[in-house]
């Protein structure tokens, strides 16, 4: 089967190709490794019953934050109440909105679906990550391209956009077409998203 | 006193160009912080209880279990005994918590006992809703070229000809067209985040009128609206449903100064489909006559629909859309249903009465073996709003960027390939977008600096850009010069964003303010320069002598001459207002545009399935400021069109009186994947230019409905009579049933 062959998995970020063409045995390294990690996380949380909240640490862009959970926390609300990084978005019940995107161990999840208690030990990057003095390529081709109304559904489009780009950075029109539609946009920005993406390609916006 | 225009077609430097968005990187980065976003020390979140039940009487509310949920701060009821409830989620009680969690569990504690009523939420047969008691009174547009004689019965008159027209018709279309109702659905639902300092109010509320909703708090809080202060940097969404304080709005400012503690009530996701607005559906059966070039001859037409527990419709007055032949008959039925309130949604009215209208014109052209792009044209005779040379226009436009002659096939005459089958449709437009009454505050600073301050908003449309760049233009600077300060209540009052008549309105405002600043700016500078003040002019981030750039001073060197003394003028903008001493209509501003669309679909036999393959818009403008946020305007209403043409709509369950698909997850709108190829021109003739601003955030959001089911109807060759035009739909409509 050649690469091209491979139609791109719906959910950004979900890498099946990457998963498909390594070697089982790295692939299955990579799978144990994961599980350890979070064998010792969980091995490292402490014993928490009922609706006792504790003081847990989070690992969020690159820093080490303190912040007090309890079980049923989400990672959403305690990034946007506890920690004041508000990019990511409550819009939907289930992630089906993708608004709250951000990226755990290096992948896309849905921050208002996740316990928070279950990130303790991962690696959190939200959407606050990619700006600053110069902004990461992404953030620039969705303001070259105007990829944004009213903005809302923005900062999850950003990070599912880079997320995606990660795995796929060759990607063609139509993969950014069926490789993206995890994320709600209610103003109409998805043609402006296409260009953007494509931008980032193609190396038009620098970083 | 300035001339207020601007500057002569082809000389201007900075609007009309590609600007990125001011506040692009904000937004795109998370830093831009909307009502939700405002977390002030020691907040608590407040969350709503909402009525069960389609219809029913309270009998009583229990408030104490929720006030023994841990973590829950206060609750209180916003309805009482004995009172009636209309629609599903309607208001009942608020309780405040310390998490969002607490908070949902204390709203689940709250006993509530409810009489249960019967309820109506059909509103597509219209028998039945006579028959239930629920219509109430429409509207009629009755128009003859023939009038009646002393001794005619009005009524009967019209019957009489509105038969013989239609008698003496070449070909009469019968059809049923609809479209069912739809929510706003913003991403940021409706709510704010209140607190309270020393005896006064901070809302800090997700709003499109952010100088108008302070007296709606003030009200019933019983403190003036001196005491408000409406905060708004960014609002995720608003689309005509957010200009009001809202009962939730108030009840968080009543939390707030209950606890002490700022609040936070935003809608849950739910509660935004129910009760924050929907747009009116809209059904209607026709009589249509046209000549044998399809050229309507008489249009007779009944229509219904509803907006939900209070009595309303899509006006009589806008169908035929666009269209008005001289004899025309059109009457309105209103239902009113146990469903959620209407509010304005994007071009009231506009998006329902094309879709049922220039459907039946299209059908014209399919039952007369004509191609419909000719049928469009030759109709334009019956065109009222003074564009039809510019409709005509566009529509050559439209048809070359989506090669209708190429591709043109009759309907349901396409070549099919498997089992799909393509085709092309088209529709037309209309909106006003006048700008709104506006003031602003603009400010030039002893060290260059340059602001605009003004009670305004930014809906999506770019409001910072658009105003960036007129102030820019006036004072020969870039954008990036300008600071732009709005969605403050205590700053200078501007309109809210409603009608597409925001950036018509601060460009206005803008324009004034800063032609007026830089008056001031060139006296002061003029004597240093040996002038008279009207020999100067401010180009490329200099003042100078008009014609000899090289007498001149940098923009800052200028500035640095007003010493301790800013400069700041107000820029003042009354809708409508003519010149003080001329009379004249102002040359800044604008309304009225027109507008064509074409989409191109291919329709899938087997499965029913309509896939957008390319949609073009070609819209007329005025003078545009800001090119790439009014470009995405466009690209955005189209793709809204598409989610109404193909995707959502309200579902009611007839049993139980629920709005079923009120999640994201069930209310279907279009994905990344779904909008096929999108073309967005701009029609800029210089006489364009030469209007003025006129706003364009609603026209192209109207036509879409329509041209999709035309080019459906032309690919498969019968009509999906409803929008959205689900797969089911389509399959029975092939198989000729209703759909």
């Amino acid at each position: 089967m050649k690469d091209q062959d491979l139609a791109p998995w719906p959910q950004a970020g979900f890498d099946r190709r990457a998963f498909l063409k390594g070697s089982s045995a790295a692939a299955a390294a990579t799978t144990l490794a994961t599980h350890a990690t979070q064998a010792q996380a969980q091995a490292a949380a402490p014993e928490i019953v009922g609706r006792q909240s504790r003081l847990v640490e989070l690992k969020v862009n690159g820093k080490t934050a303190s912040v007090r959970v309890e079980p049923r926390s989400t990672l959403l609300d305690v990034l946007r109440y506890q920690l004041q990084l508000t990019g990511a978005k409550p819009v939907s019940i289930d992630g089906s909105s993708g608004a709250s995107t951000v990226i755990v161990d290096g992948k896309p999840i849905a921050a208002n679906t996740t316990l928070a208690l279950d990130c303790v030990g991962k690696s959190i990057q939200t959407v606050e990550s990619l700006g600053g003095e110069k902004p990461d390529a992404v953030v620039s081709a969705f303001v070259h391209a105007d990829a944004m109304q009213c903005g809302f559904c923005t900062p999850g489009f950003v990070v599912a956009v880079r997320a995606f780009l990660d795995k796929n950075p060759g990607a063609t029109e139509e993969q950014i077409r069926s490789g993206l539609n995890g994320n709600l946009c209610r103003c109409g920005t998805y043609a402006n998203v296409v260009m953007a993406a494509l931008e980032v390609v193609k190396g038009g916006s620098r970083g | 006193m300035a001339n207020y225009v601007w500057p002569k077609f082809g000389t201007a430097t900075v609007i009309g160009k590609r600007h990125d968005r001011v506040d692009g990187v904000a937004k795109a980065t998370g830093t831009a912080k909307y009502a939700y976003d405002i977390n002030p020390a020691g907040m608590i979140i407040a969350r709503l209880l909402g009525s069960p039940h389609a219809h029913a009487k309270i009998k009583s509310i229990d408030l104490s279990p929720a006030k023994k949920v841990p973590g829950v701060v206060e609750a209180v009821a916003l309805k009482k005994a004995d009172d009636e409830l209309l629609f599903q989620g309607e208001e009942i009680a608020v309780v405040a918590a310390e998490s969002e969690a607490a908070a949902a569990e204390g709203v689940a504690a709250i006993k509530v006992e409810y009489e249960v009523l019967p309820h109506f939420v059909n509103d597509t047969d219209l028998a039945a809703a006579k028959a239930a008691g629920m219509t109430g009174k429409g509207g009629k547009n009755i128009s003859l070229a023939k009038e009646p004689g002393d001794d005619d019965d009005e009524d009967e008159f019209t019957e009489k000809e509105i038969n013989r027209l239609l008698k003496e018709s070449a070909v009469v279309v019968e059809g049923e067209y609809g479209i069912h109702m739809i929510t706003h659905m913003c991403l940021e639902p409706h709510g704010s985040t209140c607190e309270w300092k020393d005896g006064k109010l901070v809302a800090h509320l997700s709003t499109q009128n952010v100088s108008g909703t302070g007296p709606q708090f003030a009200g019933p809080l019983g403190i003036t609206a001196d005491d408000v202060t409406v905060h708004c940097d960014y609002i995720g969404g608003g689309f005509g449903s957010k200009f009001a304080a809202d009962t939730w709005g108030v009840a968080c400012a009543e939390l707030s100064k209950k606890t002490g503690r700022p609040v936070k009530l935003m809608l849950d996701r739910d509660q935004e489909l129910k009760i924050a607005g929907n747009r009116p559906s809209g059904f209607l059966k026709c009589r249509v006559g046209a000549d044998k070039n399809g050229v309507i001859t008489v249009w007779d037409s009944e229509q219904w629909g509803t907006a939900g527990a209070k009595p309303g419709v899509v006006s009589e007055k806008v169908v035929p859309y666009v269209y008005e032949p001289k004899n025309r008959r059109v009457i309105s039925h209103t239902i009113k249903t146990n469903r959620g309130l209407v509010r304005a949604w994007r071009a009231p009215n506009h998006p329902q009465a094309c879709a049922m209208s220039q459907t039946a014109i299209d059908d014209i052209a399919a039952k007369l073996g004509l191609n419909s792009l000719d049928v469009f044209k030759r109709n334009l005779v019956h065109v009222a709003n003074g564009k039809a040379e510019v409709y005509a226009a566009q529509m050559d436009v439209a048809a070359r960027l989506i090669g209708w002659n190429d591709k043109w096939h009759l309907h349901g005459k396409g070549p099919k390939k498997g089992s799909i089958v393509e085709g092309l449709g088209l529709a037309i437009h209309t909106w006003g977008g006048g700008g709104h009454t506006s003031k602003c505050t603009i400010r030039i600073s002893p060290d260059g600096g340059v602001s605009s301050t003004l009670g305004s908003q930014d809906l999506g449309v770019g409001t910072r850009t658009a105003i960036a760049a007129v102030v820019a233009e006036t004072f020969g600077l870039t954008i990036d010069d300008v600071q732009v300060n709005m969605g403050n209540s205590k700053y200078p009052a501007s309109g809210p964003s409603g009608g597409s008549t925001t950036i018509g309105g601060v460009s206005e405002s803008n324009r004034r303010g800063s032609l007026d600043a830089l008056d001031k700016l060139l006296a002061v500078v003029a004597p240093k320069l040996g002038v008279t003040a009207d020999q100067l002019e401010a180009k490329g981030g200099r003042i100078q002598v008009v014609g000899s750039p090289s007498k001149s001073l940098g923009w800052k060197e200028a500035c640095s001459l007003l010493g301790m003394n800013a400069i700041e003028a107000q820029g003042e903008y009354v809708r409508g207002s003519k010149d003080a001493k001329t009379g004249a209509d102002s040359k800044l501003s604008n309304s009225q545009v027109g507008g064509v669309q074409m989409a191109e679909v291919a329709v899938d036999l087997d499965t029913g399935v309509v896939k957008m393959k390319k949609f073009v818009a070609v819209q007329d403008v005025g003078t545009i400021i800001a090119r790439k946020q009014a470009e995405s305007q466009v690209y955005g209403s189209v793709i809204m069109g598409i989610a109404y043409a193909l995707f959502e709509e309200q579902i009611m369950d007839q049993a139980s009186g629920a709005f079923v698909n009120c999640e994201i997850a069930d209310y279907k709108l279009p994905r990344l994947g779904d909008i096929g190829d999108i073309v967005v021109e701009m029609y800029e003739p210089e006489s364009e230019y030469n209007r003025g601003v006129v706003g364009i955030g609603e026209p192209p959001v109207i036509a879409p409905g329509a041209a999709i089911s035309n080019a459906v109807a032309n690919a498969i060759g019968v009509r999906v009579s409803t929008l959205p035009m689900t797969p089911q739909r389509v399959l029975e409509a092939l198989k000729g049933r209703k759909a």
